[in-house]
C-alpha cells in the first residue's frame, strides 16, 4: 500500500481551518498544522497580563484545533519577516493597519517554502469566498495563490466546489465531491459541518485573531510611527501597545501607564529600557515614558502620573523619576485634574 | 541522553512554545528539557504542545510567579 499524500494545514486556532483540516483528514490524507505567530495574535498576552483576566480559562486555540484532530502543530516564529508585511503591503489596508491579504500570501508562501522541506503534497486553508472583505473574495483568492507561488497545490476545502479543480482533486489524491461550496459571510454552513463533526467549544473570535484588525490597536501603531517619523516597530514596541492607557501629552513623548496591578507587573520588566516614574507619597501605577522627555515634560508626565494614583485628590504627590543607568529624581507635583487632560491625548 | 535547560522568562504565549519546539529541534529522543517560565498561560500551551507532538511532561512546579515544566523528548 502507497504512503498517503500529506498536507499541511494552516491553522489560525478558528473554526474554519479546524473543520477545512478535519475534511481533508476524513479522506485520508495525513495532515499536519502549521499556525504562524506575527507578534499582533491576540489570544494568550493581554490574558497573561491583566490580573482581571487571570482567572479566565487560557488556552492556545491552535494547540486546541490541534488537539482535537490529532494532528502535530508546528508553531513558527515570523516576527522579523513580517515587518515588511505591516510596512510595505502591497495590497494595502483594511479598515484599519490590518494587511489581510499580503498577510495571507505571506503565511501561504511560507506554508509553500515548508512543504518543499518537508516533502508534504499540498497546503489547505479554511479560507470561504466572502467571508472576509479584503483577504476571501472570489477575486483575491486566486491573487493568493499566484502571489503565494503555491498556485494549483493551495485547495480550500471548504469552498473548493466554487473554485477550479486543484492539482489534489485532478489527480485524485482527494475526491472534490467530498469537498464543499459554501460561500458568503454566514456561519451557518460552517456551525453545522462542525455539529456534524462532533465540535463544540471552538473559538469563534468576534474581531478575528489579529491585533491590525484593531481599530484603537491600529490608532496607537499609526502614533508611533508617527512620532518617529519612520514606519518601523520592534517586538517590545508592539507588545507594549496592548498593554496599559497610552497618553500623549507632547509629540516628543508619551506616557504608558499601567492600568492595574498585572499591568504594572509587566511594565516592570521594561524599567530597564525606559525612563519610568512612580508616585511614593501614595499607591499609583508604575508609568514608562517613551520618547525623549527634557525636565519639563517630565513635570507635566509627572502631575499626569499623579491624577491616576491613589492621590488624585491630594495638594501634591511625591514622585520618583528613574531614568536608564540608575540617575533617580525626585519630584513633588500637584496632581492634574481629570478634566484638564485633553481627550485627543488619549491613544 | 541528557539535560538541557531554556529560560523562557518574561516571554509572552506563544513565545516560550515557540522557544521549546525550537529547542527541542536540536535534543535527541529520551533527552529531557527543563523551561523556566513566567506566563501562566506556558503552564496549559506547554504541556498542549508535548501532547500534540508527542513528548512527555514529567513535571509541572509552581512557586510564586515562576513555572518549571520538565519534560522529555518523544520519538519523532
Amino acid at each position: 500500500m502507497s504512503e498517503p499524500r500529506k498536507a499541511v494545514a494552516l491553522i489560525s486556532g478558528g473554526l474554519d481551518s479546524l473543520l477545512a483540516a478535519k475534511v481533508i483528514q476524513e479522506q485520508g490524507i495525513h495532515v499536519e498544522g502549521i499556525n504562524f505567530y506575527t507578534g499582533f495574535c491576540v489570544e494568550g498576552h493581554t490574558h497573561a497580563i491583566r490580573k482581571k483576566d487571570r482567572a479566565r480559562p487560557k488556552r492556545n486555540n491552535a494547540l486546541w484545533v490541534a488537539e482535537q484532530l490529532g494532528i502535530k502543530l508546528h508553531i513558527i516564529d515570523i516576527i522579523e519577516e513580517y515587518k515588511d508585511v505591516v510596512i510595505n503591503p502591497k495590497h494595502g489596508y483594511g479598515a484599519n493597519l490590518n494587511p489581510c491579504l499580503d498577510c495571507k500570501v505571506f503565511m501561504v508562501q511560507k506554508a509553500r517554502q515548508w512543504i518543499e522541506a518537508k516533502g508534504f503534497d499540498f497546503i489547505i486553508t479554511g479560507e470561504v469566498i466572502g467571508q472576509r472583505p479584503m483577504s476571501q473574495r472570489k477575486d483575491t483568492l486566486p491573487v493568493i495563490s499566484r502571489e503565494s507561488g503555491a498556485d494549483e497545490l493551495l485547495l480550500r476545502p471548504l469552498c473548493a466546489k466554487n473554485l477550479e479543480p486543484t492539482r489534489p482533486e485532478r489527480e485524485g489524491w482527494v475526491d472534490r465531491d467530498r469537498l464543499h461550496g459554501f460561500e458568503g459571510r454566514t456561519r451557518k454552513p460552517q456551525m453545522a459541518l462542525a455539529a456534524s463533526f462532533g465540535f463544540e467549544d471552538y473559538a469563534q473570535p468576534a474581531g478575528g485573531c489579529c491585533f491590525l484588525t484593531d481599530k484603537q490597536y491600529s490608532h496607537k501603531l499609526a502614533d508611533l510611527w508617527k512620532a518617529r517619523g519612520e514606519r518601523r516597530y520592534e517586538l517590545d514596541d508592539i507588545m507594549l501597545l496592548k498593554v496599559g492607557r497610552h497618553i500623549r501629552p507632547r509629540p516628543n513623548f508619551k506616557m504608558i501607564i499601567g492600568r492595574e496591578e498585572g499591568e504594572n507587573r509587566f511594565l516592570q520588566g521594561y524599567r530597564k529600557q525606559y525612563t519610568h516614574m512612580l508616585t511614593t507619597s501614595h499607591p499609583g501605577p508604575l508609568v514608562l515614558i517613551d520618547g525623549d522627555a527634557g525636565p519639563d515634560d517630565l513635570e507635566l508626565a509627572a502631575q499626569i502620573t499623579a491624577r491616576f494614583s491613589q492621590g488624585r485628590d491630594a495638594d501634591s504627590v511625591d514622585i520618583e523619576v528613574h531614568i536608564p543607568g540608575g540617575e533617580v529624581h525626585s519630584l513633588q507635583v500637584q496632581p492634574m485634574p481629570g478634566a484638564a487632560i485633553p481627550r485627543d491625548w488619549y491613544l | 541522553m541528557s539535560g538541557s535547560e531554556l529560560d523562557a522568562r518574561r516571554m509572552l504565549c506563544p513565545m516560550p512554545v515557540i522557544r521549546t519546539q525550537e529547542k527541542v529541534e536540536q535534543l535527541q529522543a529520551g533527552d529531557t528539557l527543563t523551561v523556566f517560565c513566567s506566563d501562566p498561560g506556558a503552564i496549559h500551551d506547554i504541556p498542549a504542545w508535548c501532547r500534540v507532538n508527542g513528548h512527555e511532561v514529567l513535571d509541572i512546579q509552581q512557586q510564586g510567579e515562576e513555572i518549571t515544566i520538565r519534560l522529555r523528548v518523544g520519538e519523532e
